[in-house]
């Protein structure tokens, strides 16, 4: 059994919680008295059936306005995955709770209401997901009853945002039609709609390839703590911890550690249970190196010929999470894979409208959740990789110096200096064309 | 150093991809966290109650760590109102990791009078909070260790993985940071401090499966065994000093276990036979009741009861 985690978006009532509720009914997450309470709440409420919908809808001020404002996580698992939900409002006022949820995610859900059809904010949700670097985009088409189980309705959908979505970084889509009130498509395949020849919904999520996603090329280990027992037994022992990042690390590999450049080989790679011979992301493990250098947090072992590029500016999409917009000339720390250095902005290139992807070159600062281009200088070297070959290794947050709040997250463009770049075709540039 | 043949040689090789289970993937997930707040604060603590969730956070710092001890001591908020089977469990695995043990007493709290046993209710589940700051404050700890996991209740599903809190301990749901990516913040300011929970992403059937699975041992009560209770709100209570059931109440003789560890007074045994790791699987399996709707009767008060305290610094 493995483990898929994927993030739902959806505008408000396009049945994302029903949704929801419905995977965790029909798959056996929730539980007896989860479902009183929401029964008795929905008797309270005068509605005649139970509304799956609260069961995701956790906290009092939600309950109140009766929407979902912060990202949820849910758990269920069949058996063949273990799956982590994470449930995020669709409203563009919560851009920045939907970037949260996408970033771990390796599938994306996103809702459409097949009254409706392929609304602005259906677009927002499907640029999200690839700007995050989502692998896998499933439209599903929700509310199938309401339009006669009708397949022109559904084509009609997927023709149009298959048309749009040419300009979007994702490789996989699957447009699967749905009522997620009456579980059509949902877990087992729809009587209703026998024209529709795909997998339930279920179905996908059980048996999607994720295999593939993972880098396994590039070769990068953020030195994370090191492990030292000066004990007796372990005198001389070095283990650097950490998480491999990307590509597949081997015993007896020849590594440079950044930002020294020092080379040496791997002596051991070590979990608790014992050595082993490789390890790929994302497994914790100590590596023990040869030769005796000097290493700590925030170096990152990588091999000879394939290394990140070491620099102290960059140019980043970033989504802006904080109610002070950001501006050129503001300063942050900068939290990247284990390091944490100041920076500064250089340079708003752009804010991009994430309904209509037209870049505003005029504008003079990025408000709460608007995402545009900069240019950011930092205190001290960065081991960069772009976002879309390694998302550990080219994502960062952004820290408010005095608060010490999460105030953005950046997805690498491009490291270095600026010259560079000019030749680049970078992400921004393709989404856009 | 080898030639750059000798890397080339390896490239095929390398394509291999490692397959890893759900288990290794939150295990590493948790690990992770761990080591990230070894190295992010100063003073960090692992709360300890020798309960399951516990259990799985010391093997997860074992791993993290070993073979050097963690870089944080062990923290038990006594209640008073303990299962004689837990303290005993609770030593027994201090002792043989070789760790040091923090015991902050909620019954030195009430000595102390900072705090006050409401009359009619024997729960000491809401004292401990003042007991947990006090420790936190005296010891100087920045960060704290919990083994909460989002499964277990609805507003617990939006907390963060670093959960931070004000002086008062107190979580402000509106406030949270973004957590993208493992990117996690760890910058606090004087006075506040974090709450982390590295198995967030567990469920009680992932925990079940690891404990099997790394052959962890587990307080006696967790399998079925005879004991004396009597039914209160919905729920089989043990008898004790600390509980003495009402003239309606009638003892009953049952073959009953816990799913959870808590103070005696409010925590449920449920009806049982599962005797071992294998049959609690089982079990947990086709449970259609929740672990805390079974078992903690002070979430039952209001639909927002744990939302509640944890805007009061409960964890
Ligand atoms: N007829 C029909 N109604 C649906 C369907 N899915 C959701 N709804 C209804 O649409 C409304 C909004 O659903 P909800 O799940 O709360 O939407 P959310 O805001 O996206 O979470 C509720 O009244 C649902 O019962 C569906 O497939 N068919």
């Amino acid at each position: 059994m493995d483990l898929l985690r994927f993030s739902t978006a959806g505008s408000v009532d396009d049945g994302k919680s029903t949704l929801i509720g419905r995977l965790l009914f029909d798959s056996k997450g929730i539980f007896e008295d989860q479902l009183a309470a929401i029964e008795k709440t929905s008797r309270r409420r005068g509605y005649n059936q139970v509304d799956l919908a609260l069961l995701t809808d956790g906290l009092r001020a939600e309950r109140e306005q009766g929407i979902t404002i912060d990202v949820a996580y849910r758990y269920f698992a069949t058996p063949r995955r273990k799956f982590i939900i994470a449930d995020t409002p669709g409203h563009v006022q919560y851009t920045r709770n939907m970037v949260t949820g996408a970033s771990t995610a390796d599938l994306a859900i996103v809702l459409i209401d097949a009254r409706k059809g392929v609304l602005e904010q259906s677009r927002r949700h499907a640029f999200i997901a690839s700007l995050l670097g989502i692998p896998h985009l499933v439209v599903a088409v929700n509310k199938m009853d309401l339009v006669g189980y009708s397949e022109e309705v559904f084509d009609r959908i997927q023709d149009d945002f298959a048309t749009w979505a040419q300009k979007l970084d994702v490789h996989d889509i699957q447009f699967i039609p749905i009522s997620a009130l009456h579980g059509d498509n949902v877990v087992t395949r729809s009587l209703a709609m026998t024209w529709y020849q795909g997998p339930s919904l279920l179905y996908h999520l059980e048996h999607v390839y994720i295999g593939s996603d993972r880098n396994l090329i590039d070769a990068r280990f953020p030195v994370q703590w090191v492990i030292r027992p000066q004990t007796d037994e372990h005198h001389d022992y070095r283990g650097y911890a950490g998480q491999v990042a990307a590509g597949v690390f081997r015993k007896g590999d020849e590594v440079t550690v950044l930002p020294s450049g020092k080379r040496t080989r791997i002596a051991r790679i070590e979990t608790q249970d014992g050595e082993l011979e490789s390890a790929a992301p994302p497994m914790s493990v100590s590596i023990l190196l040869e030769d005796e250098i000097d290493i700590s947090r925030g170096d990152m072992i990588c091999r000879p010929h394939n290394q990140p590029t070491m620099a102290n500016e960059l140019d980043a999409m970033l989504c802006w999470m904080a109610d002070a917009p950001f501006r050129e000339g503001g300063r942050y720390l900068l939290k990247h894979t284990t390091r944490t250095v100041k920076a500064v902005v250089d340079d708003l290139r752009y804010r991009m409208d994430v309904n209509t992807l037209h870049r505003d070159q005029d504008s003079a600062e990025l408000s709460l959740n608007e995402i545009g281009r900069v240019r950011l200088r930092t205190s001290g070297p960065l081991l960069l990789d772009p976002y879309e070959v390694s998302r550990t290794t080219g994502g960062f947050i952004l820290i408010d110096e005095t608060s010490f709040d999460t105030v953005g997250a950046g997805m690498v463009i491009q490291a270095g200096p600026e010259q560079q770049q000019m030749s680049e075709e970078d992400i921004a540039e393709s989404l856009a064309a | 150093m080898a030639g750059p043949l000798a890397e080339a040689g390896t490239r095929i090789e390398r394509a291999a991809p490692v397959n890893l289970t759900h288990l290794d993937a939150l295990e590493s997930e948790s690990v992770f966290i761990m080591r990230e707040v070894a190295a992010e604060f100063e003073h960090p603590v692992l709360l300890f109650s020798g309960g399951k969730d516990s259990i799985v956070l010391l093997r997860l710092a074992e791993k993290a760590f070993r073979p050097a001890r963690f870089p944080f001591p062990i923290m038990h908020i006594d209640t008073g109102h303990n299962f004689p089977e837990v303290l005993d469990f609770r030593d027994r695995r201090v002792e043989e990791l070789g760790e040091r043990l923090i015991v902050a007493s909620v019954q030195e709290s009430i000595d102390k009078g900072r705090v006050k046993e409401e009359p009619g209710n024997p729960s000491r589940n809401r004292l401990q909070t003042t007991t947990l700051l006090d420790a936190i404050l005296e010891h100087g700890f920045d960060s704290v260790f919990g083994g909460a996991r989002r499964d277990e209740e609805k507003a617990r599903a939006k907390e963060r993985v670093f959960s931070l809190r004000d002086e008062f301990g107190q979580w402000e749901p509106k406030l949270q940071r973004p957590e993208l990516w493992s990117l996690y913040n760890g910058k606090i300011r004087k006075g506040q401090h974090m709450r982390v929970f590295p198995i967030s992403n567990w469920t009680e059937m992932d925990v079940w499966q690891y404990i099997e699975r790394e052959e962890l041992e587990v307080p006696s009560i967790y399998f079925a065994h005879e004991r004396d209770v009597f039914r209160r709100d919905g729920m089989w209570l043990a008898t004790s000093e600390f509980l003495p059931n009402g003239a309606e109440e009638q003892i009953q003789r049952m073959t009953v276990r816990y799913r959870t560890v808590g103070d005696m007074t409010c925590t449920g045994a449920v009806d049982s036979p599962a005797g071992n790791i294998a049959d609690i699987i089982l079990e947990v399996a086709a449970a259609r009741i929740t672990e805390r709707g079974a078992t903690r009767a002070d979430d039952a008060f209001s639909e927002t009861a744990m939302e509640d305290r944890k805007r009061e610094g409960y964890f």
